[in-house]
């Protein structure tokens, strides 16, 4: 690691004075459980850390019937776990959470932390940046080992697979950030929060560097609304998914009204399908239904040479977290 | 001596069974305190004073010259005490990860600074990284001879059945928790001191004498402790050489330099690839008469080595053909069961198939053939027999493809193994002491196997004393020699040459004491904390008071093997089968449940003996199904020199273990035989079968990834593959 | 010790001056270690040696470190306390477990710096009176270890999850300890000295 500066702010206004308006001259240090990893390889080497864990307004967790959930910025996974509404309500969530299969992970990694990850590309981990390129330009994913990488979203130059384990969750039910900057606080929707970079100089989330997400809002659960999340993992330990589908269906006695449906590690973003949702609304959740689903949640996947059978995990997963929804109610 | 040599020749045997109070017991480890408590120091916990810490240099590309090579900012930078060049301009480097300049600073964030400040320029060259292919190495593929036994083409002939088949294992590494490594100081111009994290303490003076220009006596080697070695950790390695020159440029300073965990994965060690086309053939009856095989794979840079195939069973007429491959995928090194893990693969795969062609039980299929196995085919079918029980084989098996509803499919394979184990050289000095307590000392190292306790089980039982008036002092060179912790032969070596010495002590004791009980010292016997007279336990003295009689002189004999007695022999036969489910939509594999049968002649300690067992049969499991040295044909780098992409398997991974050892007096005559090795032969064989059982087809090569699980049933075309 | 924190200090102080970037709200500088911002003064540490202190198993430590050192590096190399161990060095492999407040962390994932003011628990501070912890003493009694080296994190990771779940069942066991890898296979001694551990604290 690199020699840095440390800051502790207690408000946000600090810690938006403290941070730089260029990336890569400071970063916000919350669980540390990535940041200091991308430091270790001196992916990322910033000359000031801003520590955002002692800003009392970004912490905290409440649920309101009629507001929905808010959760601090800096809550943990383990926090998260803890609060009984967030299981009562959001099993999508619990289940992605949980699927973090480290207590560690889960006791020092935040919420926010867990949407701002940076992706575990092994090419951009090796310091060959976000769109993993050598000096002549050519893609090393497309031509080196991308059995990890992008099915969907992969239109190039980004192949990486954004990492984040509650996005998908989170955006099945609508969920949106507060974010702060030197022009005050605004609000996203989070499923506009992620991007595909299309050069180098950008992030694969709309943030600007003297920027910090403050909270995520959850709306309150529909009536009639079943949701779940489901992993294709090769290990019970902690492990990266090779896939995950989160699904949130609004029901209108037999039928489904609305439907929700976002890919977790297929695509540069969080991938919602709208494909899958058309499947599904409308229609009485029958088994052919949720198999039409998962085909349409994959009619535009691509290989890009070796991650062929991640078109077939991510078809599985939209389908089996369609029928734990529906089988398991809303409860986890 | 010589006269007991002559004399008593044998009575150098292990005790009868009601002889023994420790051996063959669950004995807890004699370290266990330490380990748990966090005091247990490795040479990752030497902090010596004025230690400088060392970092290398490693070179980014897999293949390349370098070109420009300036240290002269980072010399000037304080807190900088040492630079070492590793290479010079003009050097070819061969593997990404190699070497280049290693240096010694105050702390490690000022070396990891002056590593930065180092400037090198390389000229790339052509690398090469892919071992699937053959074909595709060029002249990268380098033919060994062709080996013929028997008659191969008269014997396919004259086959009913022929089974044809792919198979192999990827290239994996060793991941031991603790990085290679070591802190080297020295005191003056001729003495050094090196703590290293080894494999073979009394091996490694030797090693540095010549690089560093001191005799060997000259240089003192300790390790207490050593967090995991699997093959690896034999030698100084060059980074062991590289802090011991850092220290020396330092004014003499302890350097310590442990790899970081990439450098751990890419350069310290990695198993061969290998893989093959096999075809077996046999008669109608399962009788297996012809065995032909293609091999190839890599280890790097030196040429692999053809496989001992067809392993365990001696098939009559053969055929191997083997081909190395060349590659820049960096160094490979001897990893737990050298070859026998891929051999039996290539072999058990190939019988399974045999098998599903005959549509035979697999199970029956080895019993029909174990007398191939040769002198240890009866070992063998009472274990196969043991393990079915325990896995309630006949009960389950089912053949090939599970026709029960549903993706998930169930499945059983079976595997057999062999590793000869027998006794290393080994010297040890027992010290009984006027107070009673005993004392033995042996330049060995205790690689978690639970060497410290064997010993003092041995020395313990051997005088009638407790286990803990035992203290059992290893990792030093300026103790008794003993022979390098690899191929199972540590534990033959150690408690041969321990029982030998306490063996000898006994009698030189026994001859004090005697007159006392007015008796011959070979009416003594040592039991029970008491030396007694054999058949008249009246006449006895407590072992405190005999010792007492040691005139204040402690009494101090030198055991060794191999020496007079058979205490250790070779050969080891093992027996596992593997319960898996498939997710056939998925292509993830989930063990259920694995049984190990192990022979290892006398077991000194049954609870360290089985965790040899459960350990590596878990250590299978994750090279079974997680574990690959990921090459990138782009780079020429391991994409994944960390344990987040180099997956292990975690406690939630592993199923249920079941592990039997065999017992009795069949298997103590033979002696002590090693345990390290055998039980993690058969796991991946076993493993594999069990896929092929559950899911109708056979996935060729290890890890069994759901990409290759998937790819497997796609091409066996059925409706499997898309869902 | 005095003579080489300056040095470090001000090398870095001048690299860090060398490249310090022209587009911060607020200049990296090092001369008022209180930054004016947003109305309220912030202390500014590092880039060199801070001066730091520690609870660390109810004892006090202290020692002069720059920012980027970890809590695990901390432990090792400045207080002896060597118990937790670097494997991985990425917050994967769980052999650098410890507590803080009672919660399991990566100590080579987490700063020294904000572990200030924190309780730190390592597998030194288990045994109580000289005695093993029930898991130190089930540990052993179950041979749930080998080379030893992932140990102490695996004891702490137990500890951390007994004492939120004194009662774990098998899949409790999967989320308690799916943070920890251990290369030698001592997963079924855990597995059995976990159920003993429980067992011996309902007991006690």
């Amino acid at each position: 690691m690199r020699a840095f500066e440390y800051v502790s702010p207690t408000t946000k206004e600090q810690a938006v004075a403290l941070l730089s308006s260029t990336w890569g001259e400071t970063e916000i240090l919350a669980g540390g459980t990535d940041l200091l990893a991308l430091m270790k390889d001196d992916v990322v080497r910033p000359r000031r850390l801003v520590n955002i864990k002692e800003i009392a307004e970004l912490r905290g967790i409440s649920f309101s019937a009629s507001t929905g959930l808010r959760i601090g910025a800096t809550v943990t996974l383990s926090e998260l776990l803890d609060h009984p509404d967030v299981w009562r309500h959001y099993p999508a969530l619990v289940q992605a959470a949980r699927g973090v299969t480290s207590p560690q992970i889960r006791s020092m990694g935040t919420v926010g932390g867990d949407l701002c990850q940076r992706p575990r590309c092994w090419y951009f981990r090796s310091g060959f940046g976000l769109l993993a390129r050598d000096q002549t330009g050519r893609s090393l994913v497309l031509e080196g080992d991308n059995r990890y990488h992008a099915i969907l979203g992969n239109e190039g130059p980004a192949y990486f697979v954004n990492p984040s384990s509650l996005a998908p969750a989170l955006i099945a039910y609508g969920a949106r950030l507060r974010i702060f900057g030197p022009r005050g606080t605004r609000e996203v929707l989070l499923e506009r929060f992620f991007r595909i970079p299309k050069s180098e100089a950008e992030r694969e989330y709309d943030l600007q560097p003297n920027e910090i997400v403050t909270e995520i809002l959850v709306p309150p659960p529909p009536v009639g609304m079943v949701s779940a999340t489901y992993e294709v993992r090769q290990r019970e330990v902690l492990d990266w998914p090779l896939v995950t589908a989160s699904v949130a269906l609004v029901f209108d006695g037999q039928r489904v009204r609305s439907a929700r449906v976002v890919l977790g590690q297929v695509a540069p973003i969080p991938w919602p399908s709208p494909e899958a949702e058309r499947a599904l609304v409308g229609k009485a959740v029958t088994e052919e239904v949720a198999q039409a689903a998962a085909d349409a949640a994959v009619q535009r996947a691509r290989s890009l040479g070796k991650n062929e059978y991640k078109i077939q995990l991510a078809r599985v997963a939209v389908r089996r977290a369609i029928q734990q929804a529906v089988g398991g109610g809303t409860r986890r | 001596m010589a006269e007991r040599d002559a004399m008593e020749m044998a009575e150098y045997k292990w005790p009868e069974p009601e002889r023994r109070r420790l051996i063959g017991k669950r004995i807890s480890r004699v370290d266990g305190p330490e380990k748990v408590t966090g005091r247990a120091k490795y040479t990752y916990d030497v902090n010596r004073p004025g230690m400088l810490a060392g970092k290398i240099l490693r070179c980014p590309y897999a293949h390349a010259r370098i070109a420009r090579l300036d240290t002269s900012a980072v010399e000037k930078m304080p807190g900088v005490q040492a630079v070492l060049p590793l290479k010079k301009v003009g050097d070819e480097i061969l593997w990404a990860g190699d070497e280049v300049v290693a240096v010694a600073a105050v702390d490690e964030p000022t070396a990891e600074d002056a590593i930065r400040a180092i400037v090198v320029e390389y000229e790339k060259l052509p690398h090469f990284v892919l071992d699937t292919d053959p074909k595709a190495a060029g002249e990268r593929a380098r033919p060994a001879a062709e080996q013929v036994e028997g008659d191969p083409d008269a014997a396919f002939r004259e086959a009913e059945v022929v089974a044809e088949g792919l198979y192999g294992m990827s290239l994996i590494t060793h991941c031991c928790l603790e990085a290679h490594g070591a802190v080297v100081e020295w005191e003056g111009e001729n003495n050094v001191l090196v703590h290293i994290s080894t494999q073979a303490v009394s091996g490694i003076a030797g090693q540095m004498a010549g690089p560093l220009g001191v005799p060997a006596g000259n240089i003192r080697v300790k390790q207490e402790h050593i967090g995991g070695g699997f093959g690896s950790k034999f030698g100084p390695d060059s980074w062991g050489i590289a802090a011991a020159r850092l220290s020396k440029m330092a004014g003499g300073r302890p350097v310590k330099i442990m790899l970081e965990r990439d450098a751990e994965l890419m350069v310290a060690g990695a198993r061969p690839s290998y893989y093959g086309r096999v075809r077996v053939g046999a008669k109608r009856d399962g009788t297996v008469i012809a065995w032909e095989s293609e091999t190839w794979g890599t280890g790097g840079i030196p040429p692999t080595s053809p496989l001992p195939v067809p392993y365990v069973l001696r098939i009559p007429n053969q055929r191997k053909r083997h081909i190395a491959i060349v590659t820049n995928s960096g160094p490979a090194r001897a990893w737990r069961a050298p070859l026998h893990p891929q051999a039996c693969l290539l072999t058990m795969a190939a019988l399974d198939d045999l098998a599903a062609a005959l549509r035979m039980d697999p199970l029956d299929l080895l019993l029909k053939n174990i007398e191939l196995a040769g002198e240890r085919a009866d070992v063998y079918r009472e274990e196969l027999q043991i393990a079915a029980e325990l896995m309630e084989w006949k009960k389950r098996w089912h053949p090939r493809g599970d026709p029960s509803p549903g993706p998930i499919k169930r499945g059983l394979g079976v595997s057999i193994h062999t590793w000869p184990g027998r006794g290393h050289a080994c010297r040890c000095d027992l010290t009984i002491h006027p107070d009673g307590s005993v004392e033995v000392k042996l330049g060995s190292q205790d690689l978690g196997t639970g060497t410290r306790t064997a010993i003092a089980i041995v020395v313990a039982d051997t005088l009638g004393i407790p286990l803990e008036a035992v203290r059992v002092r290893i990792g030093d060179t300026q103790y008794p020699p003993a022979g390098g912790s690899g191929g199972s032969t540590t534990i033959g070596g150690v408690s041969s040459a321990a029982r030998r010495a306490a063996l000898d002590a006994l009698d030189q004791l026994f001859a004090r004491i005697a007159p006392l009980l007015n008796a011959s010292p070979d009416q003594l016997e040592a039991w029970d904390g008491r030396i007694r007279v054999k058949g008249d336990p009246s006449r006895s003295i407590a072992w405190e008071h005999a010792c007492a009689r040691l005139d204040g002189m402690p009494l101090t004999v030198r055991g060794e093997n191999p020496g007079p007695g058979e205490l250790t022999t070779a050969g080891a036969a093992g027996v596992q089968m593997a319960d898996v489910s498939v997710d056939i939509e998925t292509g993830i594999v989930r063990i259920n449940k694995m049984v190990a049968v192990q022979d290892c002649g006398l077991i000194i300690n049954m609870k360290t003996a089985e965790s040899q067992c459960y350990g590596a049969m878990i250590m299978g499991i994750s090279y079974a199904l997680y574990e690959e040295k990921i090459m990138d044909p782009v780079t020429g780098r391991m994409l994944n020199p960390n344990m987040e992409f180099y997956k292990l398997a975690g406690l939630a991974d592993i199923g249920e273990l079941v592990v039997h050892m065999m017992t009795g007096e069949k298997y103590d005559r033979r002696g002590v035989i090693g345990l390290g090795e055998p039980p993690v032969i058969s796991p991946g064989a076993a493993i594999s079968n069990a896929v092929a059982n559950a899911i109708g087809v056979r996935v060729p090569f290890l890890p069994l990834t759901p990409e290759r699980v998937l790819e497997a049933l796609a091409k066996k075309g059925g409706s499997h593959a898309r869902v | 010790m005095e003579k080489q924190h300056s040095r470090a200090g001000s090398l870095s102080r001048r690299d860090f001056l060398k490249v310090s970037g022209i587009t911060l709200t607020v200049p990296l500088v090092i001369g008022p270690r209180v930054l004016k911002v947003a109305g309220a003064e912030v202390k500014v540490f590092g880039p060199g040696r801070v001066p730091m202190t520690f609870t660390i198993n109810g004892k006090t430590y202290r020692a002069e470190l720059e920012p980027r050192v970890t809590l695990l590096d901390a432990l090792r190399n400045e207080f002896e306390l060597t118990g937790a161990k670097r494997v991985c060095d990425r917050g994967t492999c769980g052999a650098c477990t410890v507590l803080l407040d009672g919660k399991p962390v990566y100590a080579c994932s987490v700063l020294a710096i904000e572990a200030q003011g924190r309780a730190i628990t390592t597998v030194e501070g288990l045994m109580q009176n000289g005695k093993l912890h029930p898991i130190q003493q089930a540990f052993i009694e179950n041979d749930a270890l080998q080379c030893g080296f992932c140990t102490p994190g695996f004891v702490v990771a137990c500890k951390a999850l007994l004492d939120r779940n004194p009662n774990p069942t098998p899949e409790d066991l999967v989320a308690g300890l799916g943070g920890n890898l251990c290369r030698c296979g001592t997963y079924v001694g855990i597995r059995a000295a976990i159920a003993q551990a429980a067992r011996m604290q309902r007991g006690g």
